[in-house]
């Protein structure tokens, strides 16, 4: 985009990319707030809907559409409370430190080929460090709300959160090893074509690593049945008890974030990311290319693949939360160090070797792309030389 | 439009426009740094030296991006602080009660320590700024991938400085040797620290456990000077038992 | 205080515009090693003589960086490349397992007497 405004509009470098970055920024909050906005929607629909009630039906014609318009207003208009020996500086910096972590791991996550906000080598890696960033909003809400429950909750919250980030961590690498690299849109880009692609039914290993994702994801944003950190009926509300208005939604904003971005990308390091199952792009005759309006288009489907599968793993995340009971934290602990992180390890092995023994996978691949995505590191067919400059762009900012 | 246009053009005649992006960055990023540095050293409450030195290491990995080092950069985000520092500030909740939240040290100190650290500041940015290769930076090198260079590098290959006969020809030690030691010695020294650290089983309380029952902060360092000797006492009770 | 101003204004101005070099990046490495040592001397809790060890270890690592960096050096002098940049990485995973013993050490001089002061651990003194 910047290129366009510096060719077409006639704009400065440093302006255009400002504005550049500027956009990016906006269209992120707007996919958190919007998402959150929907969620909460669904939330209360798909909790109605599962307790054999409707939810809400009033706010907003029959489906109770505004319904979070009015969760929002209200949350506006609520007072501003601090407790009496609450920390003031952390009591107000907290919701900003877990929101700003939530929000700073979408930088490296792709919607599409080139829609992605900073393609990073190590994309992978920079956000699941990102996520883990999160607890220490948590930690500073818990303390510096002056209060012994408060306190607890922050401090289970962090436990949890931080232990989970072994086996996620294990369960993340085996999908990298897999494509060769930690770029995001690597990953992706290696799983075009059909279904038969995609990481998931690469080998059975591989499989049941989705699964062991899916478990650690689920706890690493403290949902259900692993929301023992928000209570509410043993904890009043955890680490947030004290807060409320719009210093809560912030809290709230950033699990919702949270929970969008696992479920993204989970959909992109097992489920193809923006490939859809079917290759709708391939059929119709649009091709990759640069800079062309049916280029564009089939950018903008992916997105909208990506988008429904990561609102699929939210929704499927809510159902969850509303079937399961919770556990306690001494099952939690269990639940991670006995039987997720060796089942992640054993699975890594498993995954390796057949890397090792049957390195094309399982599935038959359909509609494989016809150019492989290498880096040409070593000599060999199809690579060889220098790496590929990956943006040109970089040099250019890097020189003016 | 055309009115905007005109209007952009003026600012952008603007010295804003000579001004060198990464430069700029990298003074923000290294101003936070080194003020929340400095806030560790001056603050006095535990719970916001924390929260400071987050702060001061999370600018530091922004410097690591800055520097083409994306690798390391998160590997900072990630270890140290989204764990070491995670641990610590656990350690700080842990023993942040209310008489120790803020301890002052005494003013001798400070002066002693301000003296030497000044003395030691200036001895570095004398030897940063004396060496002239150092001070003249390149042109602007294209962006390589940081990871796989470094994965590479654990067997051997070194991709980043290929000799004659290209990289696999002639291998060199790779640094898998060593990162298998550090692996054993991380599994080593947590076994330790877990160990070191865990509830014992004691026959007379713990000075922690008396100094808890007791309210009024004067009475604290009573009961610590009590529980002392009385470790001193009770540790050679239990000495065999723990 | 103008006169401070005016002069570091064209500083600032020549590091805003001139692209930086390893000597910018050893200066921060220099605050935040100093910073360390003198929070190690002056802090008596002793978690913040941890804080400070934590801050000179990440001053030797900003160090490290720089060197490894091929941007900062000047035209025809090798930087430290990938050894720089693996030395940093074995440093925090260093630093990460002596921040773990550490912390086990407090926590037991904590059980044992109730408090974190470094200057009450004189049990040796003789």
């Amino acid at each position: 985009m910047a290129d366009f405004l510096i060719n077409t509009v006639g704009l400065p470098g440093w302006l255009a990319w400002t504005v550049t970055a500027v956009v990016a920024a906006a269209l992120i909050l707007n996919v958190i707030a919007g998402g959150a906005l929907v969620f909460i929607w669904a939330e209360r629909k798909i909790a109605g809907r599962i307790q054999d009630r409707l939810g809400p039906t009033r706010t907003g014609g029959k489906f109770g559409w505004l319904q979070s318009l009015a969760d929002g207003i209200k949350l506006l208009a609520k007072e501003d409370l601090m407790p009496d020996g609450a920390d003031g500086m952390l009591f107000r910096l907290a919701p900003y430190v877990s929101f700003c972590a939530s929000f700073c791991a979408f930088i490296a996550l792709p919607f599409a080929f080139d829609f992605v906000g900073q393609r990073m080598n190590v994309g992978v890696f920079f956000v699941i460090a990102v996520l883990g960033l999160e607890v220490f909003g948590v930690i500073l809400a818990g303390y510096a709300s002056a209060s012994k429950w408060s306190l607890f909750g922050a401090m289970r919250e962090a436990a949890q959160v931080v232990s989970y980030e072994v086996p996620l961590g294990m369960c993340v690498v085996v999908p990298v090893m897999l494509a060769g690299s930690m770029d995001l849109v690597t990953i992706a880009e290696k799983q075009a074509g059909w279904f038969t692609n995609w990481y998931l039914f690469h080998d059975p290993f591989t499989f049941v690593i989705f699964w062991v994702y899916v478990t650690c994801a689920v706890a690493s944003v403290n949902r259900a049945p692993f929301d023992l950190a928000e209570a509410e009926s043993e904890l009043v509300a955890g680490f947030h008890t004290e807060y409320s208005g719009l210093r809560w939604s912030y809290f709230f904003m950033a699990e919702y974030g949270s929970m969008f971005l696992v479920s993204a990308l989970a959909a992109i390091l097992f489920m193809g990311g923006w490939n859809g199952p079917v290759p709708i792009a391939t059929i119709v005759g649009l091709s990759e290319g640069t800079g062309d309006t049916a280029n564009y288009f089939v950018r903008l489907l992916g997105m909208a693949n990506l988008l429904g599968k990561a609102t699929l793993g939210v929704l499927v995340m809510m159902w969850i939360r509303w079937t399961l009971p919770r556990l306690r934290i001494d099952q939690v602990m269990t639940t991670c160090l006995k039987y997720c992180t060796p089942l992640a390890a054993a699975m890594f092995l498993g995954a390796m070797l057949w890397q090792v023994v049957l390195p094309g996978g399982l599935m038959p691949r359909f509609g494989r792309p016809a150019g492989e995505v290498r880096e040409g590191w070593l000599p060999g067919p199809g690579g060889g030389g220098a790496p590929r400059s990956l943006d040109a762009g970089k040099v250019a900012q890097v020189k003016s | 439009m055309t009115p905007g246009v005109s209007v952009l053009a003026e600012v952008a005649a603007l010295p804003v426009a000579a001004v060198n992006w990464h430069s700029f960055f990298f003074v923000l990023f290294a101003a936070l740094a080194c003020g929340f540095a400095v806030a560790v050293v001056a603050a006095d409450n535990v719970v916001r030296m924390a929260l400071y030195l987050v702060l001061s290491l999370g600018a530091t990995a922004g410097l690591f991006f800055l520097a083409g080092a994306e690798f390391v950069g998160a590997m900072q985000l990630m270890i140290y602080v989204g764990g070491t520092l995670v641990l610590l500030v656990f350690g700080v909740m842990l023993t942040a009660q209310e008489p120790l939240v803020s301890i002052k040290g005494s003013g001798r100190d400070r002066v002693l320590a301000g003296i030497v650290g000044a003395a030691l500041l200036a001895v570095l940015l004398q030897a940063a700024f004396s060496v002239r290769v150092w001070r003249e930076p390149a042109a602007g090198v294209v962006s390589d991938p940081a990871a796989t260079p470094i994965g590479m590098s654990l067997v051997g290959v070194r991709v980043d400085e290929p000799p004659a006969g290209g990289p696999v020809a002639a291998k060199r030690p790779g640094y898998l040797l060593p990162f298998e030691i550090v692996s054993v010695h991380l599994l080593v020294v947590l076994v330790g620290a877990a160990y070191l650290a865990r509830a014992k089983r004691r026959k007379t309380p713990r000075a922690i456990e008396v100094a808890a029952s007791v309210e009024p902060p004067a009475a604290v360092a009573e009961h610590a000077a009590i529980g002392r000797s009385r470790s001193a006492g009770g540790s050679v009770l239990t000495g065999g038992r723990s | 205080m103008s006169a401070g101003v005016v002069a570091v204004v064209p500083l600032l101005g020549s590091l805003l515009t001139e692209p930086v070099s390893v000597a910018h990046y050893l200066v921060v490495g220099a605050v935040l090693f100093v910073s360390g040592i003198a929070c190690m001397a002056v802090k008596r809790n002793a978690l913040g003589v941890l804080m400070g060890i934590e801050l000179v270890l990440n001053g030797a690592n900003v160090n490290f960086v720089a060197f490894a960096s091929p941007y900062l050096q000047a035209e025809g002098s090798r930087s430290l490349g990938i050894d720089g940049q693996v030395i940093a990485l074995f440093v925090i995973l260093l630093a990460a397992a002596e921040a773990a013993v550490a912390l086990a050490i407090t926590l037991n001089f904590y059980n044992n007497h109730a408090t974190v002061d470094v200057d009450r651990a004189d049990d040796l003194k003789g």
